[in-house]
């Protein structure tokens, strides 16, 4: 598994953590006091579980084993993959932390992020999405 | 394929299955009633189905560890399973109730399963975090 994969599937279980445990104090506030404090908590939680966690292991994984070019020796362009990796952590923080602290601007900057990311990690994995017989499989 | 992973896989099907019914339930306009179901639903498929799968194939598939237990501890794969499940499935039960009756043993049953299931993903990172490695 190459150094980029590990970054991406660790931050994605971290990720995976953070979100289950905001999705845990909002069972315990819908179960006894129903405040208003869930509806700040929702878009962290479903922030960290599909960008954070499910987008984020799918980049891992996809960037370890697509196609690579040169017999197996190259990936490609994995500068923009490592701009994904930046972005994509960066855009989750922005949106959780903007959400919590209820500034539109922090969640706006960290949503541009997050698309930034997925348009960076798109033009990595373009030209790995490609017959098998053109170049190794990892 | 791991007899864990196949407990995980066969059981994502379930849950999609079930998950997907739930949402033709909830918009089916002689039972608007049941809009509790909601986040059955959607809970029902992102943990049941798709984080579930996830899990079952990351079991199987990522590198394996050097020695006997190249897929970790079985055992707490196991728990896993078992925490990750019993979590969502008294979700499933509890969540609709709640909305009839407030408190009482719904809502120690809601949080009950917040926290198997919160068990359940933080023990899968402890048994895969070693496997997420350079090779």
């Amino acid at each position: 598994m190459p150094t980029l994969s590990v970054w991406f599937i660790r931050a994605s279980l971290v990720a995976l953590v953070l979100g289950y445990t905001v999705g845990l104090l909002m069972l315990n506030l819908k179960a006894w006091t129903r405040t208003g404090l869930m509806a700040l908590l929702l878009t962290p939680h479903v922030d960290l579980l599909l960008v954070g966690w499910t987008m984020q292991l799918t980049m891992g994984v996809a960037f370890w084993i697509l196609p690579r070019f040169e017999g197996g020796r190259s990936r490609g362009a994995a500068a923009f993959a490592w701009i994904a990796l930046v972005l994509l952590n960066a855009g989750v923080l922005l949106v959780g932390g903007g959400s919590l602290v209820r500034s539109d601007g922090a969640r706006l900057a960290g949503r541009l992020m997050e698309t930034t990311a997925a348009v960076a990690f798109g033009l990595h994995a373009w030209r790995r999405i490609k017959p098998a017989s053109t170049g190794t499989a990892a | 394929m791991p007899a864990l992973t196949r407990w995980f896989l066969r059981s994502a099907l379930v849950y999609l299955v079930v998950s997907l019914c739930l949402g033709v339930l909830v918009v089916m306009p002689s039972t608007s009633g049941v809009a509790a179901l909601v986040p059955v639903s959607i809970h029902l498929f992102m943990v049941g189905w798709v984080t579930q799968t996830i899990f079952g194939v990351a079991y199987w598939m990522f590198p394996r560890l050097a020695g006997g237990k190249p897929h970790g501890s079985e055992r707490l794969g196991v728990l896993t399973y078992v925490a990750l499940n019993a979590g969502l499935m008294a979700r499933a039960v509890a969540e609709p109730m709640l909305s009839l009756r407030a408190g009482g043993p719904w809502a120690v049953l809601l949080v009950l399963s917040g926290a198997l299931q919160w068990l359940g993903a933080v023990v899968f990172v402890v048994n895969t975090w070693p496997r997420v490695k350079v090779r």
